[in-house]
């Protein structure tokens, strides 16, 4: 069955207009304000705090970078570089995985309460670390006292949910914005030390690829493949934690243990995560390319691999692009990657994008539109004929090759006369109807018109029939295709239907089931 | 046993005795508890006093031996797994930890859906599943680890006539091998047509047995004749706190 | 340490007032809105919103700025600026996640955070990239920067103004749209149906509580603002029932935390620096001490809130269970009575046949007894005393009636019905005997044979 592009994409457009406009108007604030970009330079932290001066906005276009640049950096043959887009491509990976799972349990926002918990952590350690004479900067000592920190946010979050009558959302949010205001307020303590230029720390909570060196890969390295290895080996259990949890402890699974393991898994994957594009985006990491590979696929596994291939790819890309413009913030490019993936898996998306729904309800539309001319020819055609049997002899079939004025049709049924030429000719395109001489108003079946005819309106009436005669079971059946009637009902019922169709009036004239026509196996899109 | 929620007893001490090899029908009104007696004898739900001995043993040692059916509505069918996942779910136990699904355990989960009539269906998205497929496919999980015993939480809800015939001649075929069903059933009409035993059910016991002695109109006038009141106002005070 | 505190206190003079009232101003109007969000199960919603303004931050600072506009040159223009701007990306945050949402099928939480971590992303891009043409330290975005607010020379400061302004609206709307937001909070359905559009209420909460959260950015920053719309609101929830009632004590919670707060900010170097052995110089700052002091005054209504503090509930627990076992030994020592008339019951008898006395409180209990004057020693024994036997008589009585209540309705054999009777006959006042009495027709004995006794 095909579709006219015109009236397909005539609809699609007014489907999608309203959805483009939201999307345009987000895109036109963004690029509004980039083309006031001024020249390139990195702002220091040099602790000051400007009031926003009145300044001249030369209109000065910013730098594109040299072809030699490009090169240079794509072929990753600067060793910063190299180890910058190894590390954080690892971090995208890990927290696709991870997202996925959390995605599934309805928990994304978990990670948000985790990174901003941290915080206070990593002061913490740098003071701790500092006051026994050691560097308060060395990443394992950070990475700790973070890990501590923000499973101690999850803690109190449980905690609170438990105790009191605080729902989860609140819950969150206050665990959040205390756990982060302790640790804003340590930053400051911190600014006051001698030793403290707390710019190093600054990175954790903005991200800062550029200072990224080996060891600190050294440590993502182990992380990720601790988070990955757990997720391979414990993939089945997740899996059915996620779905069924109820059903998990009833097998004997420790469900609260595996819970507590996933939570763990979240805590460690936000502190790499941190490195890379910051504590404040890390959740973004964790929910965006999960969100996104939903949309290609049904299959759990085939969503992790691609929320894995997602993360890191818009890890790539953000590196690159960072290295490319030195004044474009590396996290939020990663995250506005993986955003621009989220956005047209949404559109586009294979099995759950807006696209693919948007053709599945056309194709019901032009079915049922199909269905209502052939019922329509017939049952015009059957008033005509009836007078004129004398008996009800229900093995008399409806002579279908008359012709049928337009006129006829649209009294039958209500509907507009463009949407009665609309639907004749589709079925002139489909071989179901032909024009009878030079008169563009008169129209009669075609052979498999008649035969489409016959069925289509078999099917209707057994279907109203039914309903009137078992309806209360018929809710369960209305989810599906009319089509597959004889699929759904069991023989005996036919046989009854059949009996009470035999005493029907006349007026509910059924031709026989046409038993020549081969019926259709299971729709196997199933209902929307 | 005694079940209670924030102290206050939700099923008040019920002593029964499930008899082997038959299909007995849990029901009573809503709000009855009958889904509370599965999870509490599932050790789903903590109990506040009492024990439930399976064959003699507790549930934590024969797991295996008793299959669960769950309600429908408990679980998101949009999860992006198929039928043959979910059967496969049943078996994991017996896979253990850290390995995969193989293809003996899929073979079993297959033969599975073969029983239920969904053996089609088996690469299908459950979200695409109609309401009685859905159920087929939560019953082929539990006849998948091929239990002596199973516990089904109103599996007949929400179906069409064609699954409803389908589960009732598998809890008849279940019968005929000898194992034992706890049905929790909503539909009055077919007890007695499908089942052997029945327990009648409002937050206490009101009457068990086999169903042509107690399935009376007297017994049903007194599990649906409405809640008991001093019941609700005791357990009211007993009500020690309210958490969320 | 605590004269160093002290005497740093002592320095408390006008520019510390001033911040106080300042950020109390701000926290208050934060409160405001706060507190349907949380009621409306709304607050991550909140806490995305924190983060969306952040490029409606920067693009209206860089619109005011392109046209010549700026904090200084003309003050009322370029909150207008700010506050449009602000307006603006509520609204489209609101809009863009229930659009994920609905469009995309995807759930809730997941959606929320897609939009406002895109956003925001988008929002420090846009800072780092527009460092050269508009001046705006991320820092001073996300933290406040209410230490310069002050201003010596005045009694109150041009922010303590505009905050105040900006209370007073969100007093007034409140106040206006109560019954309105009332309702759609806790049933949009029935909104609808009495013509109070749900929706409009939904984006239009979402308006004011940008609004709020641009303007408190200058005070606590647009991260902790989150703080003050979320926790003297939740804090309010542990102590109250009532909508009005809360409204009110979160209002009072977020003033404390400012005053709160600021103390802790100047005083959190002697707790933090000073114990890890540094000089304890400077004072931390004050937004994020503000969410410290929320967090306190939060812990304090979840252990002591009258009805619902976890405290309370350990004590009343701890009350029932006494009570509890006190029951449980007088009832022990008058079935001895009974069978062995009217001698003295042994020690160890009790100890042993009291069920719900453990093997460590029976002490404790006996004296608590033999001080209500329920119980009378003697002999390495015990006896009632008239006030005892009368309580006890109450609980035999009722725990026979329950008996042969049990027995007339429950399917269950004879002597499960003690131990039942056994849990519930504490709970049962003479307002549920009464009720026993007519339902079982007077009845003389229990199922067991055993006499009730009279009232």
């Amino acid at each position: 069955m095909s579709c006219p592009a015109v009236a397909y994409l005539s609809t699609l457009w007014t489907q999608l207009s309203r959805t483009m406009l939201v999307v345009v108007v987000y895109c036109s604030l963004t690029f509004s304000s980039s083309c006031v970009w001024g020249q390139a330079h990195d702002h220091g932290a040099d602790g000051q705090r400007h009031k926003p001066t009145q300044g001249s906005l030369a209109r000065s276009s910013f730098k594109l970078p040299t072809g030699e640049e490009l090169v240079n950096v794509l072929l990753l043959r600067d060793y910063n570089t190299r180890v910058v887009t190894f590390g954080t491509i690892l971090l995208g990976i890990t927290a696709g995985l991870i997202g996925v799972f959390m995605l599934l349990r309805k928990r994304s926002l978990v990670g948000d309460v985790v990174s901003h918990s941290a915080l206070p952590g990593i002061a913490m350690a740098y003071l701790i670390a500092e006051s026994v004479g050691q560097s308060g900067r060395s990443l394992p000592v950070l990475m700790i006292g973070a890990t501590i920190a923000g499973f101690l946010g999850v803690v109190c979050t449980v905690g609170i949910r438990r105790y009191t009558r605080v729902k989860e959302d609140a819950a969150l949010a206050l665990v959040l914005s205390v756990f982060f205001g302790f640790g804003v307020a340590l930053f400051t303590l911190i600014q006051s030390l001698p030793t403290g230029n707390s710019a190093g720390l600054n990175h954790f909570i903005y991200g800062n690829t550029a200072t990224m060196i080996a060891s600190d890969v050294y440590v993502i390295v182990i992380a990720s493949v601790v988070v990955w290895i757990s997720g391979f080996f414990l993939f089945k259990e997740f899996k059915l934690l996620c779905f069924d949890q109820r059903f998990a402890a009833s097998q004997g699974w420790p469900v609260t243990a595996l819970d507590l393991l996933l939570m763990a898994l979240v805590v460690a994957v936000t502190v790499i995560g941190m490195q890379s594009v910051g504590l404040l985006l890390v959740v973004a990491m964790l929910i965006i390319p999960a969100a996104a590979a939903r949309f290609w696929s049904d299959r759990l596994e085939r969503v992790a691999l691609l929320a894995c291939a997602l993360g890191g790819l818009a890890s790539y890309f953000g590196v690159i692009l960072s290295a490319l413009f030195p004044n474009l913030a590396a996290g939020a490019v990663i995250v506005l990657t993986g955003t621009a993936f989220f956005v047209i898996s949404l559109l586009f998306g294979w099995r759950r994008g807006m696209l693919q729904r948007i053709w599945m309800q056309m194709r019901v539309r032009y079915r049922v539109q199909q269905h209502h001319l052939l019922r329509a020819v017939y049952e015009v055609l059957e008033l005509v004929q009836i007078e004129s049997i004398a008996e009800q002899d229900e093995s008399s079939l409806i002579e279908l090759k008359q012709a049928v004025s337009l006129g006829q049709l649209k009294q039958h049924r209500a509907w507009s006369k463009s949407e009665l030429a609309r639907s004749i000719h589709y079925a002139r395109r489909d071989d179901l109807v032909v024009d009878i001489g030079s008169d563009p108003n008169v129209v009669r079946l075609t052979k498999t018109g008649r035969a489409a005819a016959r069925r289509v309106v078999r099917n209707h009436r057994m279907w109203e029939l039914y309903l009137i005669n078992f309806a209360d079971i018929a809710p369960s059946h209305v989810d599906r295709d009319a089509d597959l009637i004889e699929h759904v009902l069991e023989p005996e019922m036919i046989e009854q239907l059949e009996e009470i169709m035999e005493q029907a009036s006349a007026t509910m004239r059924v031709p026989p089931s046409p038993h020549d026509v081969t019926t259709e196996p299971p729709n196997s899109e199933g209902p929307q | 046993m005694t079940v209670a929620y924030h102290r206050r007893p939700v099923i008040w001490d019920i002593d029964y005795n499930a008899p082997a090899g038959k299909l007995v029908a849990i029901v009573g009104p809503n709000g009855a508890g009958k889904s509370t007696l599965i999870g509490a004898a599932l050790d789903l739900v903590p109990k506040a006093s009492g024990r439930v001995r399976f064959f003699g043993e507790k549930y934590s040692s024969v797991r295996a031996r008793v299959g669960y059916v769950p309600q429908r509505e408990s679980v998101d069918w949009d999860f992006p797994v198929s039928a043959i996942d979910v059967v496969a779910m049943g078996v994991y136990r017996q896979i253990g930890w850290f390995w995969p699904v193989g293809k003996k355990h899929l073979q079993i989960a297959m033969d599975a859906l073969d029983r239920v009539g969904m053996a089609d269906y088996a690469k299908r998205q459950i979200s695409q599943l109609s309401g009685g497929q859905q159920q087929r496919v939560f019953l082929a999980r539990a006849l998948a680890q091929d239990a002596d015993m199973y516990l089904m939480d109103e599996p007949f809800v929400g179906v069409d006539a064609a699954t409803e015939r389908a589960i009732v001649d598998i809890l008849h075929e279940l019968r005929g091998q000898g194992k034992t069903a706890l049905v929790v059933h909503h539909d009055l009409q077919t007890v007695t047509e499908y089942f052997d035993d029945v327990v009648l059910l409002n937050m206490r016991l009101v009457a068990s047995g086999p169903v042509e002695t107690v399935f009376t109109a007297d017994n049903l006038r007194k599990t649906y004749g409405g809640k008991l009141q001093l019941l609700d106002q005791v357990g009211h005070r007993m009500t020690i706190d309210e958490g969320h | 340490m605590i004269f160093d505190i002290l005497e740093k206190l002592g320095t408390w003079d006008l520019c510390d007032w001033q911040t106080v009232l300042i950020a109390a101003l701000a926290a208050m109007a934060c409160a405001l809105p706060g507190s349907f969000l949380v009621i409306r199960r709304q607050s991550m919603m909140g806490d995305a919103l924190s983060h969306t303004v952040l490029p409606g931050i920067v693009i209206a600072f860089l619109l005011a700025a392109w046209n010549g506009v700026s904090y200084q040159s003309n003050q009322a223009l370029f909150h207008a600026f700010l506050f449009s701007g602000a307006l603006v990306v509520g609204i489209v945050s609101a809009v863009l996640t229930e659009w994920v949402r609905k469009q995309g099928k995807v759930e809730a939480s997941a959606a929320l955070g897609v939009v406002y971590a895109s956003m925001f992303a988008l929002g420090l891009l846009l800072i780092r990239a527009t460092a050269d043409s508009v001046h705006i330290d991320p820092e001073c975005v996300l933290y406040g920067v209410l230490e310069s607010e002050v201003d010596p020379f005045v009694y109150f400061p041009p922010a303590a103004i505009i905050n105040f302004a900006m209370f007073l609206v969100n007093l007034v709307l409140v106040v206006v749209f109560f019954k309105e937001l009332r309702i759609s909070a806790f049933d949009p359905a029935l909104a609808t149906t009495l013509g109070i559009n749900a929706r409009w209420i939904h984006y239009g909460l979402m308006a004011v509580t940008a609004a709020t959260i641009v303007m408190a950015f200058r005070s606590v920053g647009s991260i902790l603002v989150i703080a003050m719309l979320i926790a003297p609101p939740t804090t309010a929830y542990l102590l109250t029932d009532r909508l009005e009632r809360m409204i009110g004590i979160s209002l009072a919670v977020a003033a404390g935390c400012a005053l709160l707060g600021h103390v802790i900010a100047l005083t959190l170097p002697f707790f933090i620096l000073a114990p890890l052995g540094f000089a304890a110089k400077g004072s931390a700052n004050t937004a994020g001490s503000m969410a410290i002091a929320a967090g306190i005054f939060f812990v304090a209504a979840m252990l002591f809130a009258p009805q619902h503090g976890v405290l309370m509930k350990i004590l009343v627990r701890r009350r029932l269970q006494i009570k509890i076992a006190c029951d449980d030994i007088l009832g022990t020592i008058y079935r001895w009575e009974e069978t062995h008339g009217d001698a003295i019951t042994p020690q160890n008898w009790i100890v042993e046949n009291a069920i719900d006395v453990g093997s460590s409180t029976p002490r404790k209990t006996f004296r608590q007894l033999v001080r209500q004057g329920d119980i009378i020693e003697q002999h390495g024994g015990f006896r009632l005393s008239a006030s005892g036997r009368s309580r006890a008589k109450e609980l035999i009585r009722s725990h026979r009636l329950w008996e042969a209540y049990m027995a007339k309705h429950f399917e269950l054999p004879d002597d499960h019905l003690h131990d039942m009777a056994h849990r519930v006959e504490h709970f049962i006042d003479p307002e549920i005997r009464q009720q026993l009495i007519d339902e079982l027709d007077q009845p003389e004995t229990d199922p067991h044979g055993k006499q009730i006794p009279p009232e």
